[in-house]
């Protein structure tokens, strides 16, 4: 009877849906390898939320992110004693940062994430491990554009939801045109092709996109404003933070810092800050 | 209520993107789409390819990549540039590509009503000695807009809805969901109102479309 | 397809062939030239051309342009096929399949909804319909994604008490935008269902709701089929709208790559194939039970049967626009009219060769 039939494929559908649904969100890039599910051996692994999409700070590299921020957070995560075996990747989008941490989802967020005051009402923040600034990326051959001023009458590319260009073009007054981009790599194709003058963002970002293709891109090297980099927390972790705040400070003091900031900027002309941040007080 | 009516300026700003995305691609899709159609069932075989080819490939792709090839490969990748401000420059190539993927539906839904047309208008026309673009001109192609004013509505309404695709992509052009999700990253006002503001412009945009659509296919009907 | 338009025009005399070949002689001319623009274009040599345009060394494939076999070299590599593209299809396919049975429920229940005894279901049925047909499918998925923050500010829930994960926010906008679409396309196919039918059941004692589950819905359901299809491909199609909020579909595999390879262009024409086969795979089944339907004398709900109220607003993105609405989107040999010429031989112009060696 035709209405059984139609009611079983339903069904049928319905199940694969709800099967396929079930599995969550493939991992693009294999990077739980299913580990968590296995997982259940508690406090065994440390689930730290990435970047998976900035060059040089947090990038997929086939199967693992590799970068700047990767490396503190192996390195912290080693202070805090877990082995890099022991260490189950996220991918922590901007848009959901503050819910993974206060979910639980992850442990720890280590992602170009900056301290601000309204963050640090719903998350905890330990750190900074960096301080970035706000520069500007040309093309090699432009010597027009030194600094921000230069900006005025230029074309100038941003990532649909920051800030960076509102700084330049609203805060500071500076004449530029804005063109909106979906992301930072679709901004190094305009610049590439000529189509905008410049691009701006933090320092470290930006370095690590012109770490890819280093004869192509010059940084300006005159930063302004500062973006204070912590390591994400879930709320009332204080003890937590304490022992990530010993760990980076003994990160500066090893050199780590300064190595991993050599391994993934050292290919570009970028003026790293080599000073050891200030450490900002647990709450 | 009050603080999303205060900043009703950005509102009508991007509507008047919006609009302007829709009027501009209506026409140029609505001519290409002609084109295509009168492509497809021509007698030179190469021609109908090509336009099949052209309507099944961009038909399947999601618009966002339409948009996308248009704005970074085009425009950028080519150096392609079609007006000197930034502004209208990403304007004009969410025009042609809205125009490019638009089309394919028109196409499609015009030779949907080329197919309702009796064999017997188009056999009493040869036979008259009537030439193939005659043939078109001044029977096919009349009656077919007459049986399909009514989907032609639904593709201008689609099209309506796919400018906001325009604000992502590679172009960024500020229309009007751009401006609503400015709104709510930069708290100028609380989400529902705002949502539910944009939402009434939008259905204050298709839904006469709709009933106006309606209303003409039912006055222009062949009767047969 | 040729068999379809020879019904149009004469079997072309010489004039006419001579024509003909003129025609195929400019738009080939037109098509090459495109193509090499393209080409030039994205080697980058056609702008800043340092040689003339015929000049070999303006035709090589340029390192620095966008077929330089480094930026194509990833799409060779087993592991970006395993660690992108394949992980991205699966999350496309998930997104776009709960999806589909969700909007296909919700089309079931405000379609039947639309159509009840009880005004006040009517009208609210119609009222959820229509506002979601009228939005764009962008904005429901941003709205979906900003409610812990609507929560926050009508009922004072902290934020952080839930969230809602990308895959929800796709999920539930490609619901509520192609579910009130499917409730049209049901809505229509019930309605096309001949009175008889109906009737008939109520003669033998049926209630409202058998009939309506008996007989009514599935011989719907068979009838718009095809039309179901090919929402449903357009829901797979804007299921890249994803990318924008960083959901891991196939597109924001592609961006993920790109930005590792910096290959931007060559990942969205690998990605455009992608969608393009998918899609093309699922428009073939769409013209299979068309034909099934066909031939089983059964015909696919036609425009002139829905079009007395339901389909006049506009469908989904495009698609649908054009498919639910105006049907033989789906029908490539187009049964009923101008290709009943096919038969009729002599004057056809078809493009394998035979006939036209005859003619010569």
């Amino acid at each position: 009877m035709r209405v059984r039939r139609i009611s079983g494929v339903l069904g049928g559908v319905a199940a694969l849906a709800f099967a396929l649904s079930a599995c969550g969100t493939a991992d693009v890039g294999g990077g739980g390898d299913g580990g968590g599910d296995e997982g259940g051996n508690g406090g065994e692994t440390i689930t730290i939320g990435v970047k998976y999409d900035q060059p040089g700070l947090g990038l997929l590299e086939g199967s693992a992110p590799v970068g700047f921020d990767v490396d503190v957070a192996t390195y912290i995560a080693g202070e805090l004693g877990y082995s890099p075996e022991q260490i189950e990747w996220a991918e922590a989008a901007s848009a959901n940062r503050e819910s993974f941490l206060q979910q639980g989802t992850v442990d720890m967020v280590i992602a170009t994430y900056s301290i601000t005051d309204e963050r640090s009402e719903v998350v905890d923040f330990a750190g900074p491990y960096y301080v970035a600034q706000q520069d500007i990326l040309v093309a090699s051959d432009n010597e027009d554009i030194q600094g921000p001023d230069d900006l005025a009458g230029k074309v100038l590319c941003s990532a649909s939801g920051s800030r960076s260009a509102h700084n330049i073009v609203d805060d500071m007054g500076i004449d530029a045109e804005l063109r909106e981009a979906g992301n930072y790599s679709e901004c190094l194709e305009l610049l590439g092709n000529g189509t905008v003058d410049a691009v701006t963002t933090d320092n470290t970002i930006l370095a690590g996109f012109a770490a890819q293709n280093p004869d192509d891109y010059r940084m300006v090297n005159n930063p302004f404003g500062e973006e204070k980099y912590g390591v994400g927390l879930p709320p009332g972790s204080t003890e937590r933070c304490e022992e990530v705040n010993a760990a980076i400070a003994k990160m500066w003091e090893e050199s780590a810092a300064t190595e991993a900031l050599e391994a993934a900027f050292g290919a570009t002309d970028f003026a790293y800050e080599e000073s050891v941040p200030e450490l900002e007080d647990c709450q | 209520m009050e603080a999303f009516l205060s900043n009703i300026d950005r509102v009508v700003d991007g509507f008047s993107w919006t609009v302007r995305l829709t009027l501009l691609s209506a026409l140029f899709s609505f001519v290409l789409g002609v084109l295509l159609t009168a492509m497809r069932v021509s007698p030179v075989p190469l021609l109908r390819g090509l336009s099949t080819a052209y309507v099944e490939g961009i038909r399947n792709t999601p618009l966002t990549l339409v948009l996308l090839f248009c704005g970074l490969g085009l425009n950028s990748a080519l150096g392609l540039s079609m007006a000197d401000s930034v502004a209208w420059d990403v304007f004009w190539w969410a025009v042609i590509g809205l125009s490019a993927y638009t089309a394919c539906f028109v196409s499609e839904s015009l030779r949907a009503g080329i197919n309702t047309i009796p064999l017997g208008q188009v056999e009493a026309a040869r036979s008259l000695g009537l030439t193939f673009t005659q043939n078109l001109r001044l029977i096919v192609i009349p009656q077919a807009l007459r049986t399909v004013v009514g989907p032609l509505g639904s593709v201008l309404i689609a099209l309506t809805k796919n400018t906001t695709v325009a604000s992502v992509a590679g172009l960024g052009v500020q229309e009007a969901s751009r401006e609503m999700k400015l709104m709510f990253d930069q708290g100028i006002a609380p989400v529902l109102p705002t949502f539910v503001g944009f939402a009434i412009g939008f259905l204050i945009l298709v839904l006469p479309m709709g009933y106006f659509f309606g209303w003409l296919a039912k006055r222009v009907a062949v009767v047969r | 397809m040729s068999t379809q338009t020879s019904v149009l025009f004469d079997a072309p005399g010489p004039k006419a062939r001579a024509r003909n070949v003129l025609y195929t002689a400019i738009a080939l001319v037109v098509f090459v030239v495109g193509l090499a623009t393209l080409y030039l274009g994205f080697n980058q040599t056609l702008r800043d051309r340092e040689a003339s345009l015929f000049d070999p060394a303006t035709w090589a494939v340029n390192p620095s342009g966008q077929w330089a076999a480094s930026k194509w070299e990833p799409f060779l590599r087993p592991a970006t096929w395993t660690d992108y593209v394949i992980p991205g299809l699966q999350n496309t396919l998930t997104a776009a399949l709960t999806a589909s049975v969700l909007a296909l429920v919700f089309g079931l229940v405000f379609g039947i909804g639309r159509l009840s005894e009880r005004w006040w279901v009517r009208a609210a049925s119609g009222a959820v319909v229509e506002f979601f047909r009228g939005i764009p499918l962008l904005m429901l998925i941003f709205f979906t994604m900003a409610l812990p923050i609507v929560a926050y500010q009508l009922f004072d829930i902290p934020p952080g008490t839930f969230q809602v994960t990308a895959l929800a926010a796709v999920v539930t906008g490609l619901t509520l935008y192609n579910g009130s679409v499917l409730a049209e396309v049901f809505r229509a196919g019930i309605l096309a269902v001949p009175k008889g039918q109906s009737e008939a059941a109520q003669a033998i004692g049926m209630t409202r709701t058998q009939r309506m589950w008996v007989i009514l819905i599935p011989q719907a359901v068979t009838a718009m089929m095809p039309a179901i299809v090919a929402q449903l491909v357009v829901l797979l199609k804007d299921s890249a709208l994803g990318y924008i909020i960083a959901f891991p579909e196939l597109l924001r595999s592609f961006t993920l790559l790109a930005t590792r390879e910096s290959n931007v262009i060559p990942a969205a024409i690998i990605c455009a194939v992608i969608y393009i086969i998918i899609n093309l795979a699922l428009s073939r089944v769409a013209i299979w039970l068309e034909r099934r339907n066909a031939r089983r004398g059964k015909p696919s709900a036609k425009p002139t049967d829905a079009l007395d109220a339901p389909l006049r607003l506009g469908t989904a993105t495009g698609a649908a626009g054009a498919s639910v609405a105006v049907e033989p989107t789906v029908q490539e040999p187009l049964p009923d009219t101008l290709s009943e010429d096919e038969r009729t031989g002599p004057g056809d112009d078809s493009d394998d060769g035979a006939p036209r060696d005859g003619r010569d």
